[in-house]
């Protein structure tokens, strides 16, 4: 499946050229949180974007009368530059879908306007941007999407993932012939405070795969995707950024939000990808890995990379020490980097890393490393056991 | 002490939903978690926050509450041992 | 490309129905919110899982088992829920305590619980299913989506059995809210009244419909499901061609349609939808509803498809969900079209199995 397009907002850059600097130039996004009060504050970090939703509502050139949720504008941002990015200027050339992701939805206004919703009539539009759909609703809206296949998929620290899965298998069917991908969510209390009750919140910089880790930085993003099918390509003269090889989705079935001890759920996601891939473990050159430093995580998942790899594991890294672990849209954040990846054949270092965790021996790249890459994978793990993995390549 | 074991047992009763468990059904040295009452990580980070609010004691690491919820008699112990509250 | 079989249906409504029962004994209510008629829990959740259990968790549950028991299946390829508004009660446990204690001395229980897909995990889980496990949150096109990702993956050869299925419960502060934006009826409404209720709003309601898919006959085989699509926005326009066309690509016309099963809510600002259908294309054919009965949630839509896969399981159709009488021998094709205030279309083609 051909990508065409890709968009990108983050704490480490509001496009695609800005993120690829900052994780070029190691720069990373996670500071304590700005835009939100909470008691929190002092003790936990997050990859939040700079900007308050009063400005975003200015950059999206939106109406006072708006009732978009951070989500949804995030969400537009993103979309808008991976259809600029794939050239496209008329949907209805052909028949476009656009499949999004969140889990956070509307819930930043939501926890905003709970109780005022009952009595302040100005604040109700909100109550309409709540469900899961909205987001995706409006940034359909704001890209001229009518008439169209419009779904949105919430499976957690997975959704974004599994948007691109289902997106690739939509081509592939015939369905479709263009598909926006991809996912979007924001910082909210309502995450902060959950995360806080599962005690798996850093108070300090996220250290992925180390063992010292003290858990996780929450962050906030939005990325989308063009996939385009061969027909189209051929017939536009299109160029491809890359191209989704294998995808697979599986159930860990162990807990509500922990991963099986040796990872169950993440090895069958790994072997399915490369069995869709036809491709064996020996030919993945980068894993851009979940890692999102809680202790349950990092263990799961190496376990299973070591099940799927054995003793040949190639390099891999998590990008969440530099954006923070952004729930839904982390999925599709992290296809945007491993398209960088191979586009520049450049392996982008697991910051922060300082000592290898007792349970086995696995080091993560800790330094940029320019190499040439072909088909590299990316992983992400969510609560309900939902494990998905997507395999991209620079040829078709 | 008793007053304390008999206050426990019903406020994991209530806090973690136990419908079918009354007070007497839980005898002060049974195992809470595993074999006993069977409760799990979740209900170790509800006992966590109920420690902290009850009895103002607070835990920063979830591995350290599985000791404490041993069983009753060990919960009671290490509050009345610990208790700010 | 392979056939798509439903062997095995479950609903959890307003009305009895998650005994198999077929609509005989009506309860005939005066609401504007209906809750659903619950079976013993006990039966299908053991107590130390279902403490922590609201109500869409627990119907989900329970629904996906009576489905299975039905269709004669312990293993799924693929689990795939729909829900627009997800675990309201949980988020709503959750944010109020978050505000009522000044985001002091919360508990996880709830957040975990909120997750959307925690009804698919928690099925994945009982039956320690590692297969595929997709939840979608799209209004009222959440069940449909679900149901299109099954239909696609046996027809195309990769999964051979599949559970489907829709899932939406009642929260308090939800309802409260969405009484003050007029979603909800201000009056309360008796069931022969919906159909041509000239006020705002629906009788809100919650509820679970799952279907198990195969790609072979079961012996309690209810349908072939021939094909389903979604419509963020139709055009008024362009309703009447999409409609075609979609039978037309499905080598089929209206003229083949015995039944047509549509999603009227009462909804005066957006039941024209339907009526317009009902006076035009569908005029001559069998017409049934079934939201009067059951009430508005974004998955209700799924209980249609369990009307639908009865009537061509059973060849009757109850009067209770009638629209018009139309002559009817044995229907063999019936269409299912809904859609929510106007947005999230979806059509539905079944075929006698």
């Amino acid at each position: 499946m051909a990508i065409t397009g890709m968009g990108i907002i983050s704490a480490i850059g509001n496009n695609v050229a800005e993120n690829y600097d900052a994780l070029y130039h190691e720069k990373s996004g996670i500071t304590r949180i700005d835009n939100i009060e909470t008691i929190q504050r002092d003790a936990i970090m997050v990859g939040e974007i700079k900007f308050t939703d009063a400005q975003l509502v200015k950059k999206l050139n939106l109406p006072s009368s708006n009732n978009y949720s951070r989500t949804a504008m995030l969400g537009v941002i993103a979309a808008k530059e991976a259809l600029f990015n794939a050239g496209i200027t008329d949907l209805n050339t052909y028949s476009t879908g656009l499949v999004s992701a969140t889990s956070v939805g509307g819930m930043d206004m939501t926890e905003k306007y709970y109780y005022q919703y009952l009595t302040e009539p100005e604040t109700q539009k909100y109550i309409e941007s709540h469900h899961g759909g909205d987001s995706t609703e409006k940034i359909a809206e704001q890209l001229g999407i009518k008439e169209s296949f419009v779904t949105t998929i919430s499976t957690a620290c997975s959704s974004a993932a599994n948007a691109i899965l289902l997106g690739a298998r939509l081509i592939q069917s015939g369905k479709l012939d263009r598909v926006l991908v991809g996912g979007t969510d924001c910082l909210s209390k309502f995450t902060i405070n959950g995360f806080k009750t599962l005690m798996i919140l850093s108070d300090t910089y996220n250290t992925p795969f180390d063992d010292n880790r003290k858990g996780l930085n929450l962050g906030e993003a939005a990325a989308f995707l063009v996939l385009e099918s061969e027909a189209v390509i051929k017939a536009e003269n299109k160029p491809v950024l890359a191209y989704i090889k294998g995808y697979g989705n599986a159930n860990d079935a162990h807990h509500q939000t922990a991963s099986s001890e040796f990872g169950d759920g993440a090895t069958l996601a790994m072997q399915k990808a490369l069995a869709v891939a036809d491709l064996k473990p020996s030919d993945i050159d980068y894993i851009n890995v979940h890692g999102t430093a809680t202790a349950n995580n990092d263990l799961s998942e190496g376990r299973a990379i070591l099940r799927v790899f054995d003793t040949a594991v190639p390099p891999f890294s998590s990008t969440k020490a530099y954006t923070g672990h952004t729930l839904a849209a982390a999925g599709a954040i992290e296809a945007v980097y491993s398209i960088l990846s191979l586009q520049n054949n450049v392996i982008f270092p697991n910051l922060n890393f300082k000592t290898p965790m007792k349970e086995f021996y696995l080091e993560p790249e800790t330094k940029l490393v320019e190499r040439e890459l072909n088909i590299v994978m990316s992983n992400s793990f969510g609560f309900g056991g939902n494990c998905s993995t997507l395999i991209f390549s620079k040829e078709a | 002490m008793s007053d304390l074991k008999e206050e426990l047992k019903a406020k994991i009763i209530d806090q973690l939903n136990l419908e079918d468990v009354s007070v007497s059904d839980i005898a002060d040295n049974d195992s809470l978690f595993g074999d006993g009452l069977s409760l799990d990580s979740i209900d170790a980070l509800e006992l966590i926050v109920m420690l902290d609010k009850d009895y103002g004691i607070r835990l920063s690491d979830p591995k350290e509450g599985r000791k404490i919820f041993e069983s009753i008699q060990v919960m009671a112990d290490y509050i009345e041992a610990h208790r700010t509250k | 490309m392979k056939e798509v079989y439903i062997n095995g249906i479950a609903a959890i409504s307003a009305q009895k129905t998650f005994d198999g029962s077929f609509l005989e004994n009506i309860e005939d209510y005066q609401n504007t919110l209906l809750i659903a008629q619950h079976p013993d829990y006990k039966e299908f959740i053991p107590p130390a899982a279902a403490r922590r259990m609201a109500a869409g968790i627990k119907m989900g549950i329970a629904a996906s088992k009576i489905a299975m028991k039905e269709a004669d299946v312990e293993m799924l390829d693929a689990i795939i829920t729909g829900t627009g508004l997800g675990c309201v009660i949980d988020s709503e446990k959750f944010v109020s305590a978050m505000i009522d204690n000044k985001e002091e001395y919360l508990t996880p229980t709830s957040f975990i619980q909120s997750t959307h897909n925690t009804v698919a995990g928690q099925i994945a889980l009982g039956l320690e299913c590692k297969a595929y496990n997709f939840t979608y949150v799209h209004s009222a096109i959440s069940f449909e989506s679900a149901l299109g990702d099954g239909q696609l993956q046996i027809a195309s050869g990769e999964a051979s059995t599949i559970l489907v299925g829709g899932v939406e419960e009642l929260g308090p502060h939800t309802v409260a809210i969405h009484r003050t934006i007029d979603h909800i009826k201000t009056e309360p409404i008796s069931i022969a009244e919906v159909l041509n209720s000239e006020t705002k709003g629906a009788v809100f309601s919650e509820g679970a419909n799952f279907f198990v898919l195969s790609d072979h006959k079961g012996k309690n085989c209810y349908a072939k499901l021939m094909d389903v699509v979604t419509y963020n926005t139709i055009a008024k326009e362009r309703l009447i061609p999409i409609i075609e066309n979609f039978l037309d690509r499905n080598h089929t016309h209206i003229s083949q349609i015995d039944v047509v099963v549509l999603g009227y809510n009462g909804d005066q600002e957006f039941d024209d939808g339907y009526r317009m259908l009902s006076n035009g294309i569908f005029k001559n054919i069998q017409q049934v509803f079934y939201k009067h009965l059951v009430g508005e949630h974004n998955t209700v839509s799924a209980f249609g498809l369990w009307l639908a896969s009865k009537i061509l399981k059973t060849k009757t159709i109850p009067e209770s969900v009638k629209i018009n009488d139309i002559e009817n021998t044995e229907p063999r094709m019936v269409l299912c079209y809904n859609q929510y205030r106007g947005k999230n279309h979806s059509l539905i083609l079944l075929k006698k199995c």
